[in-house]
């Protein structure tokens, strides 16, 4: 099996998601659809590690790091929106305009 | 032969549960439909011999993320209501930009551009390496993780990171306190 199908997978994952993150009102679907790239982008990583470096441990280091990365920012993404929503009763991405003015 | 109709399960699996996750107007359905993706993701790891990822994949995002997410959706339910309108004005646009983004990383991956199609290191099989390697791949993994000549410091990092961000998350979710109650 070619490399090429792995990245073409990945591809139209990371655009779903891309997508997501452009077109959704939700904030809580947006971070979702952040997920997705992450996810998309360790496919890569893991399919470069497997056809290019099977016995270097570098790829899959870098997937483990993206793993913790994700991890963290679901944590502080969804702790931000609760609280926004807590104060402002909304958790449409557009209406948070704290910072505005 | 196998092999590949296992990839394509798992890639019509996996691309359809994200376009769940990105149309759906029900959050919490595609919260579900999330859950399906990431264990699409765990199977591509599984193909790849990335066993240890794999597990690590199912327990992160689909024991702990996922949960997290559903919980959220939960606690900020009553304002998304189905009716309300799941896009923004410019989801047109964003969509047109995901495309191009697409068209582009496609055309890459097939190999004309910019490299010439012979040229293409993508169309390489894999290379057949022994169970030993894969296996060993784990301990080497743990072994770099704690090595100074390897990823020690990422590693702590990440631990500080992971640390920090959790702290941060309670502080910032922490419900406001009253006057005098503090």
């Amino acid at each position: 099996m070619p490399l090429s199908w792995y990245l073409l997978v990945a591809a139209v994952l990371f655009s779903i998601g891309l997508y997501g993150v452009f077109a959704r009102r939700n904030a809580v679907a947006i971070l979702m659809a952040v997920e997705l790239i992450l996810n998309a982008v360790n496919i890569n990583l893991v399919a470069f590690w497997r056809y290019r470096t099977p016995e270097s441990s570098a790829g899959m280091a870098w997937a483990i790091f993206v793993l913790v990365v994700a991890a963290a920012e679901a944590a502080v993404g969804l702790a931000l929106v609760i609280s926004i929503y807590r104060n402002r009763d909304s958790v449409v991405a557009e209406e948070m305009d704290l910072l505005k003015n | 032969m196998v092999e590949q109709i296992i990839f394509i399960i798992i890639a019509v699996l996996t691309i359809g549960s994200a376009l769940v996750v990105v149309t759906n107007r029900n959050l919490f359905h595609a919260a579900l439909a999330l859950m399906v993706s990431f264990l699409g993701v765990a199977g591509f790891y599984v193909l790849l011999e990335a066993g240890f990822l794999a597990a690590a994949q199912l327990l992160v995002y689909i024991g702990a993320i996922s949960i997290l997410i559903i919980f959220a959706i939960m606690m900020t339910r009553r304002m998304m209501q189905t009716t309300e309108a799941p896009y923004n004005t410019q989801w047109g646009l964003g969509l047109i930009a995901a495309g191009l983004v697409l068209a582009i990383l496609v055309f890459v991956v097939v190999g004309y551009w910019p490299l010439p199609p012979d040229a293409s290191v993508y169309l390489q099989t894999r290379t057949q390496v022994s169970d030993a390697v894969i296996q060993n791949s784990v301990v080497e993994l743990g072994k770099a993780f704690v090595s100074p000549d390897a990823y020690v410091l990422p590693f702590e990092l990440a631990s500080i990171l992971l640390l920090g961000a959790l702290v941060g998350a309670i502080v910032v979710a922490w419900p406001p306190q009253e006057e005098g109650e503090a």
